[in-house]
């Protein structure tokens, strides 16, 4: 065997930092020298593993505000350098700047901060509740909270969201939906508005435009092309928006429903959280290393953004211009956020068995709640007391809630929907072979 | 009454429905300008307009994850398949999804889609366009399977599978697009013209679901099936000389199993007969089912005619086809036993 085969020509690092260097759409970047056989399978790898220390560098992040801003109306190729830039406006001082900078009341912003502050607060508290068995699972969206919450402030009411399981923020942001009702639905007790029929975090929220929740990854992509296109048939006003991982953009739905959007023109935006991480697995994995996700999009005929993700102005400003261009028949958007995967993918998780410990200290990217406070202070309408007071508040609220929602029972404590509820909604009426399975169940027989 | 073909009953279907409710839409491949390559949706669109019957993309998962998210709109879509052959990338959407819209969100989402799709042999389709899959959705709970062998049924059927409020697995058999085809492929085909279950009423009418329908009363054994092996056992009844009654299941699950206990218990004797592969086929299900049911009434074991275990021929079509002689031979040896 010869040293080429065993000792890579280029190492992980030193890949990253070419792919750094040269500009996103350089499809050979992994490829840098003439090196004619023995072939070799190229398995692409983090640039940092546990013990080590993780080289951002491949991120590829430009300077808040120097990113254009292009029209409403731009065709979709001439977004290619919108796909490998990424879209900031909070500077390290806590300025807003650039052609991106929202205009935005300072009391919109404060009550994103709050729902970043609650969903983090919701978060923690379930880890806990998890931990005392209360509950089976948990999903938490640690470090990615303004993705959703930003997001929310650009739809409007009737518009559909097909989430993927860390977009808790879409519901915890919302006056109208209770803490206490998403509590009993994580215990599957007898207030669980699914009737105990699906995992925890797996919500289904019509009323507020949170489509059920499916845990085969990527299929709520293409539907929420279909309901877009299902509102242009109609010639409504409302707008879908489809949320995926940067590891299912490697499964057929996810390149589905670009095609189908981009045929369509569908009124739709499709969000790409590339948080880093699909559970062990290194966004290279799913086929980041040599190019964005959010140039997938361009190559499909959408017009693309690649954006801070932990940025709230940032988030608020590509969202609403996605949002804008769908209202205006203009076609899909297609939004990669770059954050970073705080916690662990679930409570069946142990990230520090793959990854760098401090990695998320060192994301170039920080803690979106820490970049939006401290705008909130530069602008002088938010202060350290208020922030503590708000966070104590906040937790307090939540276990409150849980509370409350314990009343109604958690999951091994035998308060669970009856049994005929499980033979219930397969079909719209039960037919006769449900109805003789639910006797057997309940004779035990 | 016009006399129709089962296409044209199944193109009268949708003209109806897209005529009655503004919410049903249909789409497919092949299926807008050019009318699918069957013809069954010709003229619909130059009649509804572009945006209520169009083409999509050759991609079965996109067909039907859209028409998903059309129905959680509140839209009623009806998509071709245009050979069951390629429905298996749109599995993941139909199992995981349209079958447990309803259950996993307890009634918040629907999922009120019609999948049509042309199934079976006997036109040199080959391996890829002949196959019976409809094991593999009776299998799935919260769906409809769902197979006429008539245009009346045809028409009726689908029209109650547009206005059901559950996804149905519309399967279509090729075979009898354009005749009663009993499984000679070396006689001339009688049209359906000839046939009085062509005579089709223009309007809207539904045939009720989870309903089988005896398609030839008997007395001395019942054979189970549906699609175009009604006409096949027919046949074969004629072939053997045994006065054989037919259930012709229509709607393969949720099951008519009161009809079913009701001819067994009466004639004593049961073939279960289809087109599909034989191993895990439907008729294992309804083997077993009559065996629970039925056990005492039986004379003789339960017989099973089917396609072999083997991917449809293109060449050996015919050998390969259960046809008039082997079901008949089934119903000699359930007589004999």
């Amino acid at each position: 065997m010869s040293k080429r085969a065993t000792e890579p020509a280029v190492t992980p690092a030193k890949s990253a930092a070419l792919t750094a260097a040269r500009p996103s759409s350089v499809a050979t970047a992994n490829a840098p020298t003439y090196d004619p056989g023995p072939l070799r399978l190229h398995v692409p790898e983090p640039t940092g593993r546990p013990g080590q220390q993780t080289d951002f560098s491949y991120l590829r992040i430009s300077a808040p505000g120097e990113v254009r801003r292009p029209p409403l109306d731009v065709s979709p190729g001439d977004t290619a350098d919108m796909a490998g830039a990424l879209v900031r406006v909070l500077d390290d001082d806590g300025h807003a700047v650039g052609p991106w900078a929202p205009e935005v009341e300072p009391e919109t912003l404060r009550r994103g901060l709050r729902s970043m502050m609650k969903t983090r607060a919701f978060d923690a508290r379930m880890l806990i509740a998890q931990r005392q068995k209360k509950i089976s699972f948990y999903m938490q969206c640690l470090g990615e909270e303004a993705i959703a919450i930003a997001h929310a402030l650009a739809l409007r009411e009737g518009d559909m969201c097909f989430p993927t399981y860390r977009q808790q923020g879409l519901l915890l942001s919302r006056d109208d939906i209770d803490m206490v009702e998403l509590m009993c639905q994580l215990m599957s007790n007898t207030k669980d508005p699914v009737k105990g029929r699906q995992l925890p975090v797996m919500y289904s929220y019509k009323r507020a435009g949170f489509f059920t929740i499916s845990g085969n990854l990527a299929t709520q992509f293409i539907q929420a092309v279909g309901w877009a296109m299902a509102s242009a048939i109609k010639g409504d006003t409302k707008i879908a928006s489809g949320w995926i991982g940067d590891g299912s953009t490697a499964e057929s739905d996810f390149h589905t429903a670009l095609t189908f959007a981009h045929v369509y023109r569908a009124p739709v935006i499709l969000n790409v959280v590339n948080n880093q991480w699909a559970i062990s697995t290194f966004q290279a994995i799913a086929g980041g290393e040599s190019s964005t996700f959010a140039a997938r999009g361009v190559g499909c005929g959408i017009a693309s953004l690649r954006v801070d993700g932990n940025d709230f102005l940032a988030v608020l400003a590509a969202s609403r211009w996605a949002a804008e261009r769908a209202r205006n028949n203009l076609g899909p958007t297609m939004i990669e956020w770059i954050t970073y995967r705080a916690g662990a993918h679930s409570t069946s998780d142990e990230p520090t068995r793959y990854r760098p410990a401090g990695d998320w200290q060192a994301f170039p990217l920080g803690d979106p709640i820490e970049r939006l406070k401290k705008h909130l202070m530069t602008l002088g309408v938010w202060s350290q007391e208020e922030h503590e007071a708000t966070q104590k508040e906040l937790e307090a609220q939540v276990l409150a809630a849980l509370k409350q929602a314990e009343q109604f029972g958690t999951l091994h404590d035998g308060h669970q929907t009856p049994l005929r509820s499980m033979f219930e909604d397969v079909y719209e009426e039960m037919p006769p072979h449900l109805e003789d399975q639910l006797r057997q169940a309940e004779r035990g027989d | 009454m016009p006399s129709m073909t089962m296409i044209q009953a199944l193109r009268s279907a949708m003209d109806v429905m897209l005529g009655r409710d503004d919410d049903v839409v249909i789409y497919g491949q092949d299926v807008g300008y050019f009318g699918g390559v069957f013809r069954c949706t010709d003229g619909l669109q130059a009649k509804h307009g572009r945006t209520r019957v169009f083409d999509a993309p050759i991609n079965e998962g996109g067909i039907v994850g859209s028409a998903i998210g059309m129905a959680a709109y509140g839209l009623r879509p009806v998509v071709e398949v245009q050979f069951a052959d390629y429905v298996y990338p749109a599995y993941d959407q139909i199992v995981s999804e349209a079958a447990r819209l309803r259950y996993r969100s307890a009634g918040d989402f629907t999922a009120p889609i019609t999948i049509r799709m042309p199934c079976g042999g006997g036109i040199y389709g080959g391996q890829t366009h002949s196959q019976s899959p409809e094991a593999l959705f009776t299998h799935v709970c919260g769906i409809r399977t769902v197979m006429p062998s008539t245009p009346y049924d045809a028409k009726g059927l689908l029209i109650a599978s547009i206005e059901n409020n559950d996804p149905v697995i519309f399967l279509e058999p090729k075979r009898l697009y354009n005749g009663p085809f009993d499984g000679y492929p070396d006689r001339p085909v009688v049209p359906w013209s000839a046939h009085p279950a062509s005579e089709v009423p223009e309007g809207h009418y539904t045939v009720p679901l989870d309903k089988a329908v005896v398609a030839r009363p008997g007395k001395e054994l019942t054979v189970l099936t549906y699609g175009t092996m009604v006409y096949v056992s027919e046949a074969a009844a004629k072939e053997s000389g045994v006065d054989a009654e037919i259930i012709d299941l229509r709607t393969l699950w949720p099951l008519d199993l009161p009809t079913v206990i009701a001819s067994v218990k009466k004639t004593g004797r049961c073939v279960v007969v289809h087109e599909a592969t034989r191993t895990s086929g439907f008729g294992a299900e309804l083997a077993s089912l009559v065996q629970e049911h039925c056990f005492y009434h039986l004379e003789t074991p339960i017989e099973r005619v089917a396609g072999w275990d083997t991917p449809y021929p293109h060449a050996q079509e015919w050998a390969y086809f259960a046809g008039p002689a082997r079901v008949a031979a089934a119903f000699r040896r359930a007589m004999e036993a």
